[in-house]
């Protein structure tokens, strides 16, 4: 039996960008506003879990490659290596650096590293997400 | 380089990462972790000799200044701790190679261990009591895997009994950190000490510092405590249980003894006594485990407990003697029960039981593994050159100097049947008729006996050599009576 889901698929396909937006505002809003690393993470995995609701897993897998215990790894050394790289400038583990920067089309920004430090704790967030969901909702291949 | 005392937590979270991407080159796993966990071993060298020549090392993380950002403190106790937890680590992941199995070892095994050790070292390092609360979380989800992955029935079923107590002692421990938070407005250690002793030892602190023994009486398994403990430890494989009854109580050892001669040290009369009584009926209850059981695990598990409580009853007297012996026994115990897990694991893997009544005269086939075995046990029971005797001779020698005489007639006594339920294996299991086992000839033998045979090298020199090592433990003594050494070192111009 095959039921005919066109509206929900429809509406994902137009609401996902919207939510992935959303969660990527969080994430850059985090230093200054309400969100952060954990929180956007979270939203963009919600974004992708509707997309999996939406069509079925082995789709997602062919749309979206991603080996996720790989990405929560790599989430898990940017930020100890954006702590660790304390280390070289012989600062305590930790310890951030920031500054303003000249960028060619946005201006006058200010950086610091701790974004990179909430960039792996997205990608963490992610990928252990996604894995609890892919693990839990694949049938025992 | 001022960060120097973080490495022994930093090279194994990195190591732990990098696995992470290797899990399916299981040669390459092996390489890097035995490598790493090498590497810090000799980082843990180095660290104890800095402590030993240039006091007590702090590092503010963040560059923030002390009470107000997270500080990570060496001290000699610590120090030595983590020197022992990188030594029965490295053992443990070369025992694991012949040991574990693919099945396991495909499935992110080396990986657990390296963040273990990251939970573990991080616990014994740490100045902030909340910090020490993370990496003990750090440390219970990797045990977490660790203690289910294979997922065999035994397994599953002894990993929620220790889950559930586990999550019941981490909940109690945040109630307890928001009690003491709430009372004093500090989480840094040294600062919450100092604030103690200004305000004094009021009612509530008494209450709250009864609330810690609790929480850490369940993760170090003492008197009325101890119930998870023998089920749980029974389901791992050797490599793991040798981990677990090596660190994971150890832990909770090491934190009573750091907050109860941090925090609570202005008025000893209650919480002392409260734990000294513990301390004594938990050996009582070990040593009877350990006779009652004819299972060789059952046995070594026992004698984790009975352990814990001669150190805390050492710690609990408050002597310099004592606690110089409990700090030396508390490393003397590491290095030993790691060694006779190995070495179970390895009877095990000949005669498929653990049964005592099941096999007989090993002895005949396999003299290393037996006379090996042999060492171990009368050092576990703590006969004069080797390494138990010490501890326990300071630790009584303390309890009779400041009138605990019931006391140290019971650690004498403990240390007898010991010995007994020791030498119950040997003597069953060892000497009798030679028995022929089903598949003991695939068994790899002389490389599984490598890693224990390190270790009980290790407490031999630590009993011969107790002379060289004895300046390193007075130093770890030192901070213990005296908290202000700590204070100094970690708040600076307060």
């Amino acid at each position: 039996m095959k039921t005919n889901d066109i509206i929900l698929q429809a509406c994902t396909k137009i609401v996902l960008f919207i939510i992935i937006l959303f969660s990527v505002h969080m994430f850059f809003a985090g230093h200054y506003e309400p969100g952060g690393g954990f929180i956007g993470g979270l939203m963009t995995s919600g974004a992708l879990v509707l997309l999996m609701l939406a069509f079925d897993m082995r789709t997602i897998k062919k749309i979206l490659p991603i080996d996720y215990k790989i990405l929560t790894a790599i989430g898990l050394l940017f930020a100890v290596g954006t702590a660790a790289g304390a280390l070289f400038f012989n600062v305590p583990f930790l310890t951030h650096a920031f500054g303003h920067v000249d960028l060619p089309i946005l201006g006058d920004t200010s950086l610091h590293t701790a974004t990179l430090f909430d960039l792996g704790v997205y990608f963490v967030v992610i990928g252990v997400t996604m894995t609890i969901i892919q693990t839990i909702g694949e049938d025992g291949e | 380089m001022i960060n120097f005392l973080i490495l022994p937590i930093i090279v194994p979270l990195l190591t732990g990462i990098l696995l992470l991407f290797l899990a399916r080159h299981i040669t390459a796993q092996r390489w890097v972790s035995a490598l790493s966990s090498l590497v810090t071993v000799i980082i843990s060298v180095l660290l104890v000799q800095k402590v030993h020549l240039d006091g007590v090392q702090t590092l503010n993380l963040g560059s923030w200044e002390a009470p107000f950002g997270i500080t990570l403190v060496s001290d000699m106790l610590s120090a030595l701790l983590v020197l022992t937890t990188s030594i029965v680590a490295f053992a443990c992941i070369i025992h694991s190679f012949s040991s574990i199995g693919k099945d396991r070892e495909k499935f992110y095994y080396y990986a657990l261990v390296q963040f273990l050790i990251v939970g573990v070292n991080g616990a014994f390092t740490t100045g902030d009591i909340f910090n020490l609360f993370v990496f003990f979380e750090v440390m219970l989800m990797s045990s977490y895997v660790l203690l289910v992955l294979g997922g065999t029935k035994i397994q599953l079923r002894e990993t929620i009994k220790y889950i559930l107590v586990n999550v019941i002692s981490s909940a109690l421990f945040v109630v307890a950190v928001g009690y003491l938070y709430s009372v004093i407005g500090s989480l840094n250690m040294a600062h919450i000490s100092s604030r103690i002793s200004e305000a004094g030892q009021t009612g509530i602190i008494t209450t709250i510092a009864i609330m810690f023994l609790i929480v850490f009486g369940l993760k170090g398994a003492i008197f009325p405590l101890f119930f998870w403990l023998p089920g749980s430890y029974y389901a791992p494989p050797a490599p793991v249980m040798a981990l677990f009854g090596a660190l994971l109580t150890k832990v909770g050892v090491y934190s009573i003894m750091r907050t109860y001669s941090l925090f609570f040290h202005q008025d000893q009369g209650f919480t002392h006594q409260v734990l000294s009584v513990l301390a004594l009926l938990t050996i009582v209850f070990g040593v009877i485990g350990a006779i009652a059981y004819s299972d060789i695990k059952k046995i070594v598990i026992y004698n984790i407990i009975a352990a814990v409580g001669v150190i805390l009853f050492g710690f609990a007297v408050m002597s310099p003697d004592s606690l110089s012996g409990s700090i030396y026994y508390i490393v003397h115990d590491m290095i030993i029960k790691a060694a006779l897990f190995l070495l179970i694991g390895i009877i095990i893997k000949i005669t498929g039981t653990s049964d005592l009544n099941q096999f007989s005269g090993l002895i005949k086939r396999y003299p290393g593994l037996a006379w090996t075995f042999f060492l171990a046990a009368v050092s576990l029971a703590g006969i004069p050159p080797l390494s138990g005797f010490f501890g326990k001779l300071l630790i009584i020698q303390g309890g009779f100097s400041e009138g605990f005489y019931w006391g140290a007639v019971i650690v004498l006594l403990s240390s007898l049947l010991i010995l007994f339920s020791i030498m119950k294996i040997f003597i069953n299991g060892f000497w009798g008729t030679p028995r022929s086992y089903q598949g003991e000839d695939k068994v790899p033998v002389k490389t599984l006996l490598i890693a224990p045979i390190i270790l009980v090298i290790l407490s031999v020199l630590m009993g011969v050599g107790s002379e060289t090592i004895y300046p390193y433990i007075s130093q770890a003594t030192d901070t213990l009576l005296n908290p202000d050494i700590y204070i100094d070192a970690v708040i600076k111009e307060w």
